[in-house]
């Protein structure tokens, strides 16, 4: 009586199976786990299964045949339009034009969190000038690593410059300070979310304690030894922040003010930006981290530790800001 | 249960103009998948610390390394297991995995890496912020405590964001505009229409009239399913709505037979673009 579903379905079948052995290829590894006979036939045995999803849909009443196709189908479109495409290529594009184009996008947040820094940092600044007992409210005694108000101008120094024997525990400190940092990048990115509010009270209050730790080498005369130390991997590693921040305020601002688009639609473009900014972010935070790790500990000059700072500002500056690579698809 | 599943059922319409109708996965799925992955990222810092702690436990500066590969491995677990996995081919953490789901482009499009990094920074403030304001508010004193608990309330918010919304969307997916999706890996069941037909059973058609898709499907799950016991009961329901005078003794031959020649005839008029959703459904 049904000979017609039935047959249908054993005529076929076979395809079905040969899809789905080629799917689990795929999904351990990658398609290169194909043979080049079977990479020609994907396409084809994938379109045979939505004909045949459409026409089980419309003819067959076989509901774990349907139920069988329909999670078949599904898998080789996710495997098919889904899959990333050539790794190399994407790598490519990513640093010739997607970053430096999401960084761009983001000028006016950057602009905003730059200056929000700026305001912190004099804040932190004046405070402690006016009344040193400031420093261990708005630094922290993790964050201060021995240094403080009180210390001598020696303890200062002494973090400043490595002299080979006396660091143990600076490396440790060191890694606490990069992870930190970062923490703080990714945190200013995620609190966007809330309209940005957060994310400003954040830089704001990392730009206090950055200026809470100049006055007090600045009270005791080591201005220029004190920036050259954190210029060194601070250039890239406060622009970063600043970009990471940037990113939290474009996503917080989309979302209150959608413009033309539904706030959903609104959400995921301002999200897509602000990822691959961030994708970005976070290169950039780890070329820090080997600037502080290997940089610091070896160069130990005031105009070394200035020109690799400020060669690392220009290149990002011209890297993102600077004329354009050309890139073709 | 599949009434359920149907709600969670969204559209997917691929180039080829078929809609694949994806399931959304649902809250257990998606809490048990987060458990299961903060179980691994735990497991994955044990083993680390006891490694480097085996691996520096002589030399001279042991300790600080220790600590040092415990700072690093730790940021690094906290900010990219999800991420990194879910780069992967499969698009699914170990727990996603393990609970049958996986993250998809919201639109039908390719699962890009600005949006796994997107969606995965976000927890951050989703999880790991309303986790740390709650611990402060258990365990703080009282002024801390205090505000650790007005933050939890608020940061709450971003908490339980998935179960506000009907596609189950965290506040991460919301940016990075994908969803997380159930994948059934169903193996082909047999049909039950080429069974080996016992001889007796030949219906007419006003006793096959009975009966519409909704009601076949339903027999078919009871043939694929069900024990002896329920097989019985729904054999019963039918011998009587549709009259069936002589005796019945083989009941699956019964059930097979009437699923068989049910089927022939609702596809027969399928194929004739009538399609009768069920038994209440006497067409036009």
């Amino acid at each position: 009586m049904s000979q017609d579903s039935t047959s249908f379905r054993a005529e076929r079948e076979g395809d079905w199976q040969r899809l789905e052995a080629m799917l689990k290829r795929i999904e351990g590894r990658s398609p290169r786990a194909l043979s080049d006979d079977d990479l020609l036939d994907l396409p084809l045995l994938y379109r045979s299964t939505m004909s045949s999803l459409s026409v089980a849909r419309a003819t067959v009443l076989d509901r774990a045949l349907i139920d069988y196709l329909e999670a078949l189908s599904l898998r080789a479109y996710l495997a098919i339009y889904g899959a990333s495409g050539g790794f190399g290529r994407r790598i490519a594009r990513f640093f010739l034009t997607d970053w430096p184009a999401a960084m761009r996008a983001l000028w006016v947040e950057t602009l905003v969190a730059i200056a929000v820094l700026a305001a912190g940092t004099a804040a932190g600044f004046l405070l402690v000038q006016a009344e040193p007992e400031w420093f261990g409210s708005i630094v922290g005694s993790d964050m201060a690593g021995g240094r403080g108000p009180y210390a001598s101008a020696e303890t200062l120094k002494s973090i400043l410059y490595t002299s080979g024997k006396d660091q143990e525990g600076l490396k440790f400190f060191a890694t606490y300070l990069l992870t930190h940092n970062t923490q703080v990048s990714l945190a200013c990115f995620a609190l966007g979310f809330a309209f940005g509010v957060p994310t400003l009270m954040l830089v704001f209050y990392n730009g206090a304690a950055l200026g809470a730790m100049l006055q007090i080498y600045a009270a005791k005369g080591l201005a220029v030894p004190m920036a050259g130390w954190l210029s060194i991997h601070g250039t890239t590693e406060l622009f970063a922040i600043a970009l990471a921040a940037g990113a939290g305020l474009h996503i917080g601002t989309r979302i209150a003010f959608p413009g033309g688009r539904t706030r959903l639609a609104a959400a995921a473009k301002a999200g897509r930006t602000a990822g691959t900014a961030m994708i970005g972010v976070i290169i950039m935070l780890a070329v820090a981290g080997l600037l502080e790790g290997i940089g610091r500990q070896t160069i130990n000059t005031d105009w070394m530790r200035f020109s690799i700072g400020g060669g690392m500002l220009l290149f990002w500056l011209t890297y993102y800001y600077g004329p354009r690579f050309r890139h073709a698809a | 249960m599949p009434r359920k599943a149907r709600d969670m059922r969204r559209r997917l319409v691929t180039p080829e103009g078929v809609d694949l109708g994806v399931v959304i996965g649902d809250t257990g799925q998606r809490i048990g998948a987060f458990l299961l992955d903060m179980l691994v990222m735990l497991g994955i810092l044990i083993a680390m610390t006891f490694l480097s702690a085996y691996a520096f436990t002589n030399t001279a500066a042991g300790g600080e390394m220790v600590g040092i590969i415990w700072l690093l491995g730790f940021f690094v677990i906290r900010n990219f297991y999800f991420i990194a996995m879910e780069l992967r081919p499969r698009a699914a953490t170990l727990g996603k995995r393990w609970m049958g789901l996986r993250v998809v482009a919201r639109d039908g499009g390719r699962l890009t890496a600005d949006a796994v990094v997107a969606r995965n920074l976000m927890r951050e403030i989703e999880t790991f912020l309303p986790l740390s304001m709650l611990i402060s508010g258990l365990f703080a004193g009282t002024v801390d405590a205090l505000t650790g608990w007005l933050g939890f309330i608020w940061t709450g918010v971003f908490l339980f964001f998935p179960f506000l919304n009907k596609d189950r969307l965290r506040v991460g997916d919301l940016l990075a505009g994908t969803w997380v999706i159930r994948t059934t890996r169903d193996k082909l069941d047999r049909d039950l229409t080429t069974m080996p037909m016992a001889a007796g059973f030949t219906f007419s058609a006003a006793q096959l009239d009975a009966y519409g898709v909704y009601e076949l499907e339903t027999l078919e799950g009871v043939l694929r399913r069900t024990d002896a016991k329920s097989r019985l009961t729904v054999a019963q329901a039918i011998i009587d709505k549709i009259g069936w005078s002589s005796d019945v003794t083989d009941i699956d031959g019964f059930l097979t037979a009437y699923y068989t020649q049910l089927r022939g005839s609702l596809e027969k008029r399928l194929l004739l673009g009538k399609r009768r959703a069920d038994k209440h459904d006497v067409g036009v």
